[in-house]
């Protein structure tokens, strides 16, 4: 019964209840001693960034996104193998829905749990996803893979259409330069190249392509030393290359 | 009447089973003055003041009895609505009818006694006290419910841990006005029986002194007022979390 954390849009965290109670909830109804709740919701606040002076306020007294990470502590109290997420950060306005996207996949290095993550964003799924499962109308799967599968190679309209006419620049935000370099023959680098650090993504780079109309765009790292450079023409075959390409799952920037 | 002028709180007592005779004071107060403080103090400790208390002893039990019957009809009016239904429908009937009216009715059953004035003003509180608590149960949003099931509890425990404390700030809204009324209806018991501060009003009211009557009446609205502020003070002890407000930008 508690192998789930479970954490919804709404969070619903309990208003009568202080934030360490309201962590520390499956916990008491676990009957653990209260020594070891107190040390649990401690460790909790810490995990998710929150002050240890938050554990005697009530909900009404936190943020939306301080309230999200109360709900996600409250989740994580009993270290359950598997989270459900069903829509967690969607009340969250767009500045700090992102915030809290960059957190949580931070938080999940740490913890490292498997989490199903329900959202009807595909731009959060593509960000938040290792693997993504597309649903239909009714439930019914359309398909299931990493997003890059999705974008480059989407079965059917209904999952074109679901991630969108945009979906080569979406493939390309998945890749950073850094790792585009080595799939060509050495260019010769124009003096007056624009020059991104390898850590930029594809999408990135191609929009300073565009703007600067060069061809050529130079790869540095973030000494400045370069390393490559990219093409408009190699970004064109990243963004709708027929064949998966390898190490697709990249943090979006 | 002659056992209202019986009781009738004289310093120098009228003769029994004559008219009553207009009562001055005990020539402590000039006969004219609206308002006697030397009549309040002397008739403070063996008058007004045991007055008050059984003022005080017949709303408590009232509002007590009236809450726990309230509390215990709305938990099971949460979970049906045909109860829920009946209950409004005897609790107004009961809200409807004049309050001497409801005190007469029982005076055949339970005669001229404390039990008839407790069944006519535990039977107004049903009303307030009983919409107050549903609309309190009902009231909690239904993504802290589903949070509350996610996390693991039973249905009894969602209800227990969850709706109960949060109804908490709509229950004592209605047992502040509960009580309130309460207060003042109890002046009224008198007419069946010589409790509370009802008893010196009636009394005054078959005599010129106004003194007793001012003094009665004022002590009714004050222990109104006193009884609501204690009420404030206790729900915010008890809900600090319904105060609790956000500080800075949400």
């Amino acid at each position: 019964m508690w192998s789930i954390g479970y954490v919804i849009q709404h969070v619903g965290l309990f208003p009568h209840m202080t934030i360490a109670a309201n962590i520390g909830v499956v916990p008491t109804l676990l009957g653990w001693p209260k020594d070891r709740i107190r040390q649990r919701v401690s460790e909790l606040l810490d995990l998710v960034r929150l002050d240890p002076g938050f554990a005697r306020r009530y909900p009404a007294q936190l943020s939306g996104g301080q309230q999200q990470r109360v709900g996600l502590a409250r989740a994580l109290a009993v270290d359950p193998p598997v989270m459900l997420m069903d829509e967690p950060f969607g009340a969250l306005d767009p500045i700090t829905r992102s915030r809290i996207q960059n957190e949580f996949l931070r938080l999940q290095q740490q913890i490292k749990k498997t989490v199903i993550f329900v959202t009807h964003d595909i731009d959060e799924a593509i960000k938040m996803g290792d693997r993504i499962a597309v649903l239909r109308e009714g439930g019914i799967l359309a398909q299931y893979g990493t997003a890059d599968e999705l974008l480059g190679h989407p079965v059917d309209d209904y999952v074109a259409d679901f991630v969108g006419a945009d979906r080569g620049l979406k493939r390309l935000s998945l890749r950073r330069v850094g790792d585009l370099v080595g799939d060509q023959p050495a260019i010769r680098v124009p003096a007056d190249a624009p020059a991104v650090t390898a850590d930029t993504s594809a999408r990135v780079a191609l929009s300073v392509l565009f703007t600067s109309s060069a061809n050529v765009l130079a790869v540095t790292g973030e000494d400045g030393a370069p390393l490559g450079a990219v093409t408009l023409e190699h970004l064109r075959e990243v963004a709708g290359a027929a064949e998966p390409l390898a190490g697709a799952k990249g943090q979006a920037r | 009447m002659s056992a209202l002028a019986a009781a009738a709180p004289t310093p120098t007592p009228p003769p029994g089973g004559g008219p009553v005779i207009p009562n001055f004071g005990g020539g402590a107060c000039p006969s004219h003055t609206t308002f006697c403080w030397n009549w309040v103090t002397q008739n403070w400790g063996p008058e007004l003041g045991p007055r008050l208390a059984e003022h005080v002893y017949i709303t408590l039990i009232a509002v007590g009895i009236g809450l726990v019957i309230s509390l215990a009809a709305a938990m099971y009016a949460y979970q049906r609505g045909w109860f829920e239904r009946g209950f409004i429908a005897l609790s107004t009937l009961l809200y409807t009818i004049p309050a001497v009216a409801f005190f007469l009715f029982f005076v055949p059953i339970t005669g001229l006694s404390l039990t008839t004035i407790e069944i006519g003003l535990v039977g107004y509180t049903f009303l307030l006290l009983f919409r107050n608590a549903l609309t309190g149960l009902r009231s909690v949003p239904p993504e802290v419910t589903a949070a509350a099931a996610g996390v693991g509890m039973t249905p009894r425990q969602v209800f227990f841990r969850i709706n109960v404390p949060l109804a908490v700030p709509s229950i004592m809204a209605g047992l502040r006005i509960a009580t309130v009324t309460t207060i003042s209806l109890a002046t009224i018991a008198a007419y069946i029986t010589p409790l509370g501060l009802g008893e010196p009003i009636f009394t005054a009211l078959h005599t010129v002194f106004t003194t007793e009557l001012i003094a009665a009446g004022v002590l009714a609205i004050l222990l109104a007022l006193v009884a609501d502020g204690l009420l404030v003070l206790a729900q915010r002890a008890v809900t600090p979390w319904a105060r609790a407000r956000l500080r800075g930008a949400r």
